[in-house]
């Protein structure tokens, strides 16, 4: 079969396991292992004044009780803070169990490991801890008055404050652009608070041999949590290997680490010198992870008479919860996507990070960016509105030029580099959306609307992922990367990386993802990475390895190396298909050997000969073996772009939403596989569709998330989501090997805006908050009937 | 989120299990859909939970001239399936998804009492029955006393001493949100929905969040036509806006017309009077206001036709 | 107290003794060792624990296992056959139904008696078939592409074909 795989629908290597249920999920592993299972605290701001747990001691089954007190130091110290940024003058983190004060409905107050977890939640039950409740901090406004507190020592409850400013061409600030501006508007904007919610909870199962600890976790970064492990534990990396096998989902929220579980389990694991495992469940997931998107946004823009912006000044309030491990991304990516595919005048963004008593926040796909969007096509819309043109054009008025690239948008973006797009071609875009939408043929009616919005990711971001290859010598190929799979498809994809590069069949390529037994460098999943990062560093491995099997065949068929091309798992020079090796031989060539131990190893002595005796074997600067590892470490994020449109009809009686078409128009520079892609962004849209008509976190007053569970948050099923249509452009990035960019977040990022955009049309009335239900609706309709 | 210990009775027959309720403190055990959530939540945590799924002779559903008979084991599946009873069918569609319905049963989601769910008010609407049955006093032959409701030696299997049975109206049976007139040491064998009048129609129509979730508002009607096809007698449930199904009796404000020209706001006017909707984290008490007098209408007008167009 | 059951599990007799309370999710996975069947949420919504009970699909997670004693039980790992995947399976692979594959027991299950029962189901029957199920990933498009993709399969396995194509 061919090997120029890249850029082909193949299917999925992984499917075959997962559709006979020999998936292996954390919670699949260590069936004789202890379980764990936590007290949390019911109350969403507490002093713990004492912790009485012998009730629980009687429960047949227990094998251990553990309160903070009983830590030893370096396990109960907080939990670091993985991402400082000076701005985060304030930041804070937890302890792996809560030490005086809770600041969370659902923080870790006593671990429990039973025989099962029927056991351990059953002591649970019966430990009781004495609580002195505080008043809790709860709502973004009412935390940013500061008159309580959530952490006595951080006043106002702000964790940070940033201010970037990006003058026009012309030097004059934002404000002034804004002031000397023909028109200006200013409003607000409110997102509700959604969360990843991945149907995989997290889970950590340990295992202790006396030298040796292995961890599973379902966790987007493995080779991260090993080190967090191996630090909190006080053990040398080397005995510490994290594996993240089968995830079900992760969206974001499990590249937080460490966990306290991640931490609290092995720690038991070595102390109980017992297997243990803990498996999250539904209404600990909603307590107990975390959230993301809660942001009120204050804008004032400046425009002239084609609605072109001269100046953009936005301030945000950014909920981040009772902690902040994961740092100030979020907001950080809030302010600088929010320019979108437009050349703003002059820029100011002001975020505030606010502590409040809930949950904390940290990346849920699309991680900020979904804000940052809504901020940016609002602004566009509304500048149509007043302006009286067709919102596609106030767009394309504002678009970056496709001979504008790279484009340096003149700010700081998250990875630390400057805000420079790569590549893009936005009016064709838009184009192609209007075109597949049938945007000028639209005909408008009370309770008919369309809608639309643009965005730009940053995808890909660095420091670096890393690949090794190795050709084994029945013709195998094992490829391994340190970042890990929920669910992408890597397995497949980076499969056909390396066929197209080595030319080798896929059936003989497996791939190995987050498992730091077969390779400890890596950062992790998240940010639409993977493809980028990982994929560029297994395609220079293999380039790596194919020069030395060529190097080692040229040598073996007297020819020269250039002269050679790989296909079919086997080498042989250009014209001549007799004089040919496989790389089955090669692998064993690489690998001189004293012993002929199979077919393989006896074959290859034919070529023996050609080594001379006055060479040593193994030629200089080589290493034995055929395989390969090399990084890729990407100069800054590729920036992949997209734009949605929604047509929507909304009752004149109930107010329900109905989306009736879903379009998408969608570049990621080269796909390795366009059906994972397109799979992508349907589960992308889906979830921007829950979190526009559907997901919040509905937090009272006491700090009580009232609807903690799938009854109460409603995650859309099938019969709640549009058919999606998918168009493709690409533009290929420069600033890669493969030329790709990155996919896995972008579905769900414009689809507020675009709901929001729809549901204004249809309704003639301003949508400046999402997401909006039914009821929601209906006020809304109420307040301005008399307009 | 496991279940709280508690010992586990599976008795063979009525008399076994009606023993059992007046000797323990248990819960019954139906198709679990509602309670086993519950337990796995730790809301619930009774000592003993008393399974009837072995019972015999509780899966019937009998459709008789009268109207229909649903057995306590009879699931919500094959209930629908069975089409003994226009408005059950159209309710039950709306009854969760496929998949619950399999193992959920009608008399258990009436025992339940869910304020928002769909057959109380079925049962309320077509002013039907639930026969509850407990052992006599004392554990032996003792006559009958009833309890309130309607006391009737009852044909329910079980032999001699013959159980306590009682037959509640709905009226009597909803109690408040999730309390039914049901006691402790009762078990609910069965419940009748009345056949719909001749010249009659039903419809259920509910708003809910997603599909198969408990409604934010419901509404089943009940309209019968006279010979020349004026509303002779029209009634409404309503779901998600009381601690109960609310019924109310429109007859009066249909005004003895055609459907065409009953004055359908006068009509609405009229069941919004009779709610009490609160505020929940999905919709407010205004909006359910307003939504149940619009599905009050949709219901209404769609029962009408049905009512006028032969089956 | 544990009670002694017996399940018939893709065709075989197990036995495991139990707790009143044992969930049949968690006998499957823990007692029984067939970890194919998931939990994503132990109220009944996900549906990533349907299971089929004498071939209709039930909540293993809303189930007690006692209550199952003695009844047939069909999960993920008995849904292959001995050729290999079931249509059901195929289609899902073909059509790309599956992203991280923890709902996917699930779906196969419910859509496997969906089919069963409704050999050439509308889209709308589709639709309310899964409408129970939850998936994260796929935004259920190609799952719903998937149904009617196994719809065909199975229909070209009954009808085999009655000659070469022309
Ligand atoms: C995801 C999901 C969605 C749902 N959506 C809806 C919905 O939209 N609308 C709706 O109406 N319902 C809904 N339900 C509930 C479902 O219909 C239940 O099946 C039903 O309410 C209870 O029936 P059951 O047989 O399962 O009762 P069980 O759960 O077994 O019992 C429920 C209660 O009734 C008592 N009980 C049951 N049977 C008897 C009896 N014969 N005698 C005395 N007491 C008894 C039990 O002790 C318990 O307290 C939903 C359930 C789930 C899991
Ligand atoms: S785990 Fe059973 S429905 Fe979610
Ligand atoms: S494939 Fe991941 S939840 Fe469905």
């Amino acid at each position: 079969m061919s090997t120029r795989l890249f850029g082909e629908p193949v299917r999925r290597r992984e499917d075959r396991r997962l559709l006979t249920g020999q998936g292996r999920y954390v919670d699949d592993l260590g069936p004789d292992a202890l379980a764990a299972a936590f007290v949390r605290s019911p109350h969403a701001h507490a002093r713990i004044r004492d912790i009485d747990v012998s009730a629980a001691l009687d429960v047949e089954g227990l094998v251990a009780v553990y309160t903070w007190e009983d830590l030893p130091d370096r396990v109960g110290r907080p939990l670091p803070l993985l991402i400082p940024h000076p701005a985060l003058t304030h930041g804070r983190t937890a302890y792996p169990l809560a030490r005086d004060v809770v600041r969370h409905v659902g923080e870790p107050v006593v671990m429990v490991v039973a025989a099962d977890r029927y056991l351990a939640e059953d002591a649970c039950a019966l430990i009781h801890v004495d609580y002195e409740p505080l008043k809790p901090v709860v709502g973004l406004e009412e935390a940013a008055h500061g008159a309580r507190l959530v952490h006595d020592d951080v006043p106002g409850n702000v964790g940070a404050r940033l201010l970037q400013e990006v003058p026009g061409h012309d030097g004059r600030s934002a404000r002034k652009a804004i002031e000397e501006a023909p028109h200006t508007l200013a409003f607000r904007l409110d997102i509700e608070r959604s969360a990843s919610m991945p149907l995989e909870g997290r889970g950590v199962h340990a295992r202790w041999d006396g030298t040796d600890l292995r961890v599973h976790s379902s966790t987007q970064t493995s080779t991260s949590v090993r080190m967090a492990v191996a630090a909190a534990l006080g053990l040398p990396l080397p005995h510490v290997e994290v594996i993240a096998p089968d995830v079900g989902g992760g969206f974001g929220v499990k590249i937080v680490h460490p966990w306290p579980e991640e931490i609290l389990v092995p720690w038991a694991a070595m102390t109980l010198g017992r297997e243990v495992k803990w498996t999250e469940d539904r209404r600990e997931h909603f307590i107990s992870s975390a959230h993301e998107r809660a942001q009120v946004q204050y804008v004032r823009v400046g425009f002239d008479d084609d609605g072109r912006v001269l100046g953009l000044d936005v301030t945000i309030l950014h909920d981040h919860g009772a902690y902040t491990p994961y740092g100030i991304i979020v907001p950080i990516i809030t302010s600088t996507q929010l320019l979108g595919p437009y050349k703003i005048g002059a820029y100011r963004v002001e975020f505030s990070s606010i502590y409040t008593n809930t949950v904390q926040v940290t990346p849920y796909r699309g991680a900020g960016r979904p804000q940052g969007v809504f901020c940016m096509e609002r602004t566009m819309d509304k500048i149509a509105r007043h302006l009286g043109k067709d919102r596609t054009e106030v767009r394309r008025a504002n678009f970056i030029e496709p001979d504008e690239f790279p484009y340096d948008q003149g700010m700081i973006f998250q990875d630390g580099r400057p805000l420079i797009y790569d590549s893009g071609d936005y009016p064709r875009m838009l184009a192609m959306l209007k075109e597949l939408i049938g945007w000028d043929a639209f005909e408008r009616r009370p309770g008919r609307g369309i809608g639309v919005g643009c965005y730009v990711e940053g995808t890909g971001v660095g420091p670096y992922e890393g690949g090794h290859v190795q050709v084994t010598s029945d013709g195998r190929v094992h490829v391994s990367t340190g970042l890990t799979s929920q669910g992408q498809g890597h397995e497949t994809a980076f499969a056909q990386i390396a066929a197209t590069e080595l030319g080798v069949p896929i059936e003989r390529i497996s791939v190995v993802t987050g498992d730091t037994r077969r390779f400890g460098y890596a950062v992790g999943t998240f940010a639409s990475r993977a493809a980028v990062v990982s994929g560029n560093a297994i395609a220079l491995a293999c380039r790596k390895v194919r020069a030395k099997a060529l190097r080692i065949a040229a040598d073996a068929l007297e020819a020269d190396p250039a002269d050679l091309e790989i296909t079919d798992g086997t080498v042989h020079v250009v014209g001549t298909p007799s004089a040919s090796i496989p790389l089955a031989t090669v692998a064993v060539l690489a690998n001189p050997l004293r012993y002929a131990f199979d077919e393989e190893a006896a074959r290859a002595t034919q070529f023996a000969g050609a080594s001379s005796p006055d060479r040593p074997p193994v030629a200089e600067g080589d290493e034995p073996g055929l395989e390969g590892r090399d990084y890729y470490s990407p100069i800054r994020s590729t920036f992949a772009a997209g734009m949605h449109a929604a047509i929507v009809e909304t009752d004149p009686l109930t107010a329900e939403v109905r989306v009736v078409r879903y379009a998408v128009i969608h570049d990621c520079g080269r796909l390795v596989n366009p059906m994972i892609v397109e799979g992508q962004i349907h589960g992308g849209v889906a979830q921007g569709v829950g979190g526009a008509l559907y997901e919040r976190m509905v937090y009272d007053g006491d700090g009580q998330l009232l609807n903690a569970s799938f009854m109460d948050f409603l995650m859309p099923y099938a019969t709640e989501i549009p058919r999606i249509e998918t168009g493709h452009l690409e533009t290929p990035s420069p600033l890669n090997p493969l030329g790709v960019k990155g996919a896995g977040e972008a579905g769900v990022i414009p689809v507020s805006a675009v709901i929001a955009s729809a549901v204004e049309d249809a309704e003639g009335f301003p949508v400046d908050r999402m997401p909006i239900s039914p009821s929601e609706l209906f006020d809304l309709r109420r307040r301005h009937a008399g307009d | 989120m496991k279940p709280p210990p508690f010992t586990y009775h599976a008795p063979r027959d009525l008399r076994e299990a009606l023993d059992l309720l007046a000797e323990v403190d248990g819960k019954v055990l139906a198709g679990g859909q509602s309670l086993i959530p519950l337990l796995n939540m730790r809301l619930a945590a009774p000592a003993h939970v008393v399974d009837v799924n072995r019972l015999p002779g509780l899966s019937g559903i009998e459709a008789g001239p009268g109207g229909v008979t649903v057995g306590a084991l009879a699931r919500q599946a094959e209930v629908a399936r069975a089409g003994v009873h226009p408005l059950l069918g159209q309710a039950l569609r709306l009854v969760a998804h496929p998949v619950i319905r399999n193992r959920g049963t009608v008399v258990g989601s009436l025992v339940h009492a869910d304020p928002a769910a769909e057959l109380p008010a079925v049962l309320a609407v077509l002013g039907g029955s639930v026969r509850l049955a407990r052992r006599a006093p004392g554990g032996s032959s003792g006559p009958a006393a009833g309890r309130g409701g309607s006391p009737s030696p009852g044909a329910v299997p079980g032999g001699s001493p013959g159980p306590v049975v009682r037959e509640v109206a709905a009226d009597a049976f909803f109690a408040g949100p999730l309390e039914s007139a049901a006691e402790p040491g009762e078990l609910a064998v069965s419940a009748f929905f009345p056949a719909l009048p001749p010249r009659s129609g039903s419809a259920f129509e509910e708003l809910a969040r997603r599909h198969g979730d408990y409604a934010l508002a419901g509404v089943c009607a009940v309209v019968t036509l006279d010979e020349d096809l004026h509303v002779a007698a029209a009634r409404v449930a309503c779901v998600g806006v009381g601690p109960v199904p609310v019924v109310a009796d429109v007859s009066e404000a249909c005004g003895r017309r055609p459907a065409a020209t009953v004055p359908w706001e006068a009509v609405v006017a009229a069941v919004r009077r009779a709610v009490e909707p609160e505020d929940d984290i999905h919709a407010s008490a205004a909006y359910r206001l307003h939504l149940v007098g619009v599905l009050a209408e949709r219901a209404l007008r769609e029962a009408a036709a049905r009512a006028a167009a032969p089956p | 107290m544990e009670h002694e059951i017996t399940l018939v599990v893709n065709g075989t007799a197990r036995r495991a003794r139990v707790p009143g309370r044992r969930l049949l999710s968690d006998c499957l996975r823990h007692d029984l060792g067939l970890t194919g069947t998931h939990v994503g949420c132990e109220h009944g919504v996900c549906g990533c624990c349907t299971v089929l009970l004498d071939g209709e699909p039930v909540r293993s997670c809303l189930t007690l296992a006692v209550t199952v004693d003695g009844r047939e039980i069909t999960t993920v790992e008995g849904l292959a056959g001995p050729e290999g995947l079931s249509p059901v399976q195929r289609a899902f692979e073909e059509c790309h139904a599956l992203q991280c594959g923890f709902c996917t027991p699930g779906f196969l299950c419910t859509v496997t008696a969906l089919l069963r029962d409704n050999p050439a189901p509308a889209e709308d029957e589709v639709l309310e078939g899964i409408s129970g199920n939850l998936c994260r990933c796929t935004g259920y498009q190609n799952i719903v592409k998937a149904v009617h993709r196994a719809a065909e399969l199975l229909a070209e396995e009954r009808q085999p074909s009655t000659g070469e194509a022309p």
